[in-house]
């Protein structure tokens, strides 16, 4: 956006700490895909009605594409590439890969994120609590149950 | 029964591993230096004349590069079939003299961020003298209605080599015409004659991915086109038809599709980025708004098809007349071809001995329809299964019975003359009510596709 007057803001993302320069009417999004080059978030509608943009904010879920860069200052972001660790991957991500929960892929990190938030809150969720959770966010390929089963699995495995 | 080694097992996605790590790369996430971001000035109306386009507020925002209009682009009215001798070109690229549907292009913005090409787009000023529009293809067909097609009808000619289908110099007709045995001698000998009217309303793709394409100059004068789109080998014949430009030196890489479902085919965004970025000299990217994608981007088309079936006592069909009518909205993108192959679908599955059939490929004032998931095919089956139904109620036979006897068997002869050599209806259907736990009468589950 251009606008003379830019923020310095500063928030930790997947556990690195980020300093970046924006616009106050800057969205998360945009920070995040085109300065800080992280492009597993994604632009489905840009205004909150599909959940390919999701990231987590102090570990709750948030559209990213209506959540302005400076209201994260000094909190933590995660996206789905915090949640590998040493190259292991995140039980959520080996169960969609498990149960083939993605086809073109383009909404997959954000349903991951959704489903780490959900199960870092309430470890045993029932399966109407986890379709509850997980409705916020649109699939147009795999017809969801796929993305079900994966998440049920996770939850059963604990 | 045999046991199969790879069908029935799933097979894991390749990109599975890539995808779950949000690794996968798509259009949107290709960048380089310097690249501009374009966005659309476009109709506000869906029928009208345009009198005067005031771009210059558009050119004086900040960091707004170029715009461009109709005469901007080389070859500037198109038809996406043309490859295959469908004709006339019906499109404009940019709209010239008339618009067509709200949304339809007009300029095409160019700058230095999706911010400034956005605002640029919003200063254009239109002076756009409002037509009445046609927004119901079967009031198009009616004598009278306005004309909004350059050959004097609001139908696509078929019969005269122009279709993609027929040898040149033949009959033209506003429908594509398909004719077997005599259909009125079967209208005559039936003991029933049943009526039915079937509509389906328009679908939109809604890919969570909308549209994206990102075009770059070479150095060497080449173009490389980075697309979402499902069929690039067709996206680069349709640029270099637009752009007047050899084929050879456009070189199109497809990333990963963000969901397709047909509606990624047409070249619209293609053809304008590419466009863009030889005028400026500059890698362009264009993004459409889930707004777009919705009022924009192609749709499957609205059917109405009208079924008229001649049937016998010990219910045979004897023969079936059909009219579909396809809504194509303002242009042909990949319509022509469409209705043909409604129109041949018309008998379903079945066995119908004398048939005639006629499909329209009409145009409205609305966003163009154009590929979906079996387009054509679809909307028959769905009037088809609907109206054997219908039969079956009115002349008081099971549903199932119904389509046993009708179904395909090995030898017999399709509308078009094709000899079915695979026929398995009648196995597919037996095996459909097992796995629904629907027991069917012996006598039916006796029968096969053999004769
Ligand atoms: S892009 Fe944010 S909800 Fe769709
Ligand atoms: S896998 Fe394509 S949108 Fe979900």
């Amino acid at each position: 956006m251009s606008s003379s007057k830019v923020n310095i803001i500063r928030f930790v993302l997947n556990d690195e700490p980020v300093e970046v320069l924006v616009p106050p009417t800057e969205i998360l999004l945009n920070t995040l895909r085109e300065r800080v080059n992280v492009k597993s978030i994604r632009y489905g509608c840009g205004e909150g009605s599909c959940g390919a943009c999701t990231v987590l904010v102090d570990g709750k879920p948030r559209l990213s594409c209506l959540t302005l860069t400076i209201s994260v200052d000094g909190r933590d972001v995660t996206t789905v590439e915090g949640l590998s660790k040493d190259g292991e991957l995140h039980p959520i991500q080996k169960a969609f890969i498990e149960h083939n929960a993605a086809q073109c892929g383009y909404c997959t990190p954000g349903f991951i994120l959704l489903l780490k938030a959900l199960l870092d809150r309430n470890p045993n969720p029932s399966r109407d609590e986890v379709i509850d959770s997980l409705s916020s966010n649109l699939c147009r390929c795999t017809g969801y149950k796929n993305i079900l089963e994966a998440a049920m699995s996770v939850v059963r495995r604990r | 029964m045999m046991e199969l080694s790879t069908i029935g097992k799933p097979v894991p996605n390749f990109y599975a591993q890539s995808h779950a790590t949000g690794q996968t790369q798509y259009v949107d996430d290709v960048s380089f230096p310097g690249m501009l971001w374009a966005k659309a000035f476009r109709s506000p109306v869906p029928r009208g004349r345009i009198k005067r386009i005031d771009y210059q507020k558009a050119l004086n925002v900040p960091g707004v590069v170029s715009v461009l209009t109709s005469k901007d682009v080389p070859n500037n009215l198109t038809v996406d079939l043309f490859m295959i001798g469908v004709g006339p070109p019906d499109e404009p690229v940019l709209a010239e003299e008339y618009v067509n549907y709200i949304g339809e292009p007009i300029c095409l913005v160019v700058a230095k961020d999706q911010y400034a090409a956005q605002k640029g787009a919003e200063r254009i000023e239109a002076d756009i003298e409002e037509l009445e529009p046609l927004l119901d293809p079967e009031e198009a067909l009616r004598p009278g209605a306005p004309i909004i097609k350059s050959w004097g009808h609001n139908a696509f000619i078929y019969g005269s080599g122009t279709d993609g289908a027929t040898p040149p110099g033949g009959q033209g007709r506003p429908y594509f015409q398909v004719k077997r045995g005599d259909v009125e001698r079967a209208f005559q000998s039936a003991d029933h004659v049943i009526k039915g009217e079937y509509v389906m309303h328009p679908q939109e793709h809604a890919p969570i991915e909308t549209h994206v394409c990102v075009a770059k100059p070479e150095p060497d004068g080449r173009l490389t086109i980075y697309s979402s789109s499902q069929a690039p080998y067709f996206v680069r014949s349709n640029v270099a038809n637009v752009l007047k430009m050899q084929e050879s030196k456009i070189r199109v890489i497809s990333l990963n599709v963000g969901g397709g479902f047909g509606g990624k085919v047409d070249p619209d965004i293609e053809q304008l980025t590419a466009l863009a970025a030889l005028k400026t000299n500059r890698p362009v990217k264009w993004r459409w708004t889930r707004e777009e994608e919705f009022t924009v981007s192609t749709v499957r088309a609205g059917t109405k098809v009208y079924l008229e079936d001649a049937v016998s006592r010990d219910g045979l069909i004897l023969g079936r007349k059909g009219r579909l009518i396809h809504d194509a909205g303002a242009y042909s993108k990949t319509s022509p071809y469409g209705v043909i192959k409604a129109t041949v679908n018309l008998s379903g599955p079945y066995r119908i001995p004398s048939a005639y059939y006629q499909g329209y490929c009409v145009y409205t004032n609305k966003q163009p329809s154009s590929a979906m998931r079996g387009y054509g095919a679809y909307e028959s089956t769905f009037a088809v299964e609907l109206h054997m139904e219908r039969i079956a109620k009115s002349i008081g036979i099971d549903s199932w019975e119904f389509r046993f006897k009708n179904a395909y068997r090995r030898g017999d002869v399709s509308v078009t003359g094709k000899v079915m050599e695979d026929a398995y209806l009648i196995e597919v259907m037996k095996e459909a009510a097992r796995l629904a736990n629907l027991r069917l009468p012996e006598h039916l589950l006796l029968m096969s596709s053999e004769r």
